[in-house]
């Protein structure tokens, strides 16, 4: 996939791989819209970015929330155009700090749902729609190792992740003769406010940082075309993309 | 007719009046026979504009509130037609609301902390027809439009629709004011099924405008010229298909106003790109490219049906129209459909 001129939205775009990605993308020539809640990080990710020559556009909005979903896709296409890749990267671990599914509130794992599950749903539904009509596209989800091992006191979010690298893999059985193609993504370990909510007490010298993570994502959507539909695969086993 | 007043749980159920102008015959079917009903070969063209949210509560200079219901974007983003209302809402039928305040060009429009816009220009047939420019652009501008903006909506329905309920199931460009609803039953278990018949489908895009104002003098200019993009691998499906001596389906009445709009200003030919066309099509007009018309089933006195008149005769449609009335066929966005082929 070729990224010059081709419209990208990001969510959970205004901290770690989510911004990391955006200016990756932007780098490359992509037109980038990023999402987040909170409007003055969001700002300052999408400054950074143009201050360096890129194309970048901030829309303030929660994926967790239904009525946001046709905000999010309408705004982006007004803004830069068909999306061609979609990068469901928004998450939340539901509680912080983590603790056993013993003492989580339902409504702490049904709120890691809601971001982490049905929002990258209801995003894919309408983006991957108009993919499947213009005959091209690609979604990105971006999972964990969370999804795969079962880590006490992970429950609402290695749940969710799970949950949506199945998601991935039915899209990818649907999708198919579409050419739009949907890939999940394990990142690896990343320094982020989000792993330091998780574990606040970890070595972040053994942490990846998320604009390397961004570069080898990068290099996965260029080979997207190859990868089997609804493939998920691990980023540290695809090299940076030569920027 | 009886309008739908609401969204319904499975488009495959909803009917289909089949009227085949070259049998001169009216049949029934369900929208789930859609596959059979096409050749293999044929042409399904929809228009992939998604539906903005383009009613908006506003306050002029003196604080009077109205309604302005977005017609038609201009040069660029920031500037559009709209339609100004009084300070009621959908629930009042159109042609009962009373005159809005009255504005003068250069008068700034509130809508919210972060939405305004100056009225640059009153049209000549009506003053409730105005030009508008925001003063917000880019992403402030969008997300500030569809953060306060509601679905514009008839007095037919039962309650506020959410703008889930205004899309097409595979619209992506924001530029219709209206859902091009004719293809909202398209639903992708129904496209598999159309391609797997052997249709092929491809996609303009439409900027539908508004269906109604009930003012008079602006009903009787509707609809207003409306901006349309064809892309080149839709130029060549049509000549494709035309060349095979395949069909080509307009799935909405707006998609015949881009495929004949188009062919009306390039000598019958389509050329790829955008355009604007002001074209009316009805009874007189000779259909250059839309060999066939899938699209819901609308009130016999608008406009729409001066449309289907160039696709079957008016004794036809009339005798169908009839008969969908008697078979208790529902109207309107959320109703049934019909698919009309030309004799």
């Amino acid at each position: 996939m070729d990224m010059r001129g081709l419209g990208a939205l990001v969510t959970g775009g205004s901290r770690g791989l989510g911004a990391a990605l955006g200016h990756a993308l932007a780098e490359a020539g992509a037109r980038v819209v990023l999402v987040a809640r909170q409007r003055g990080p969001l700002d300052e990710v999408v400054e950074a970015i143009r201050r360096r020559g890129g194309e970048a556009h901030a829309l303030v909005a929660d994926v967790g929330v239904k009525e946001d979903a046709h905000r999010i896709a309408g705004a982006a296409a007004a803004l830069v155009g068909d999306i061609a890749l979609l990068v469901n990267n928004a998450s939340t671990l539901g509680v912080a700090p983590l603790r056993p599914l013993m003492d989580t509130d339902c409504e702490a794992f049904e709120a890691a749902l809601a971001v982490n599950v049905v929002g990258p749903l209801r995003l894919t539904k309408i983006v991957a729609g108009a993919m499947a009509l213009h005959g091209r596209g690609l979604v990105v989800n971006i999972s964990s190792d969370a999804a795969v091992s079962a880590y006490a006191e992970w429950g609402a979010y290695g749940a969710s992740k799970a949950a949506l690298d199945h998601l991935g893999r039915i899209w990818g059985a649907e999708l198919e003769g579409t050419n739009v193609r949907i890939v999940t993504v394990d990142p690896g370990e990343m320094d982020t406010r989000m792993h330091a909510d998780a574990l606040p007490g970890a070595d972040r010298a053994t942490l990846l940082r998320p604009s390397l993570v961004a570069q080898r994502i990068l290099s996965i959507v260029r080979a997207a075309g190859a990868l089997p539909n609804g493939a998920r695969v691990e980023a540290s086993r695809f090299a940076e993309a030569a920027s | 007719m009886s309008p739908a007043v609401w969204p319904r749980r499975e488009p495959l159920d909803e009917r289909l009046l089949v009227v085949d102008a070259a049998a001169y015959a009216v049949r029934d079917a369900h929208v789930r026979d859609l596959p059979s009903l096409l050749r293999e070969g044929d042409l399904l063209v929809v228009n992939d504009a998604a539906t903005i949210p383009a009613s908006l509560r506003a306050s002029c200079p003196g604080g009077a509130q109205m309604e302005v219901r977005l017609l038609a974007r201009g040069g660029d983003d920031r500037t559009w037609r709209a339609v100004l209302f009084d300070d009621r809402d959908w629930r009042t039928r159109t042609e009962d609301r009373l005159a809005p305040p009255h504005v003068d060009p250069g008068d700034r429009l509130i809508v919210g902390d972060d939405l305004d816009a100056t009225v640059l220009a009153l049209d000549p047939i009506s003053p409730r027809l105005v030009t508008l420019r925001f003063a917000q652009d880019g992403a402030p501008l969008w997300s500030a439009l569809y953060r306060h903006g509601r679905p514009v909506q008839y007095a037919h329905l039962a309650a506020p629709l959410d703008l889930w309920a205004t899309q097409t199931p595979y619209g992506s460009r924001p530029w219709a004011v209206e859902e091009p609803s004719a293809g909202r039953p398209l639903c992708w278990r129904l496209l598999a099924s159309v391609r797997a018949r052997g249709v092929e489908v491809a996609f303009i895009t439409h900027a539908a405008g508004l269906s109604a104002t009930g003012d008079a003098v602006i009903d009787a200019a509707l609809p207003l010229p409306e901006r349309f993009d064809i892309p080149d691998a839709t130029v060549a499906a049509v000549a494709r298909a035309k060349a095979r001596g395949a069909r080509v389906v307009a799935a909405g009445t707006t998609v015949v106003r881009a495929l004949e709009g188009c062919a009306a200003m390039n000598s019958g030919s389509l050329v790829a790109g955008e355009g604007t066309t002001d074209l009316r099509v009805g009874p007189s007009h000779r259909l250059r490219v839309a060999d066939a018309l899938f699209t819901g089933l609308h009130d016999p006195a608008a406009s729409h049906f001066q449309l289907l008149q160039a696709f079957a005769p008016q004794e036809l449609l009339e005798r169908a129209y009839a008969h969908a009335e008697r078979e208790g066929y529902l109207s309107h966005e959320f109703g049934d459909s019909s698919l009309i082929a030309r004799g």
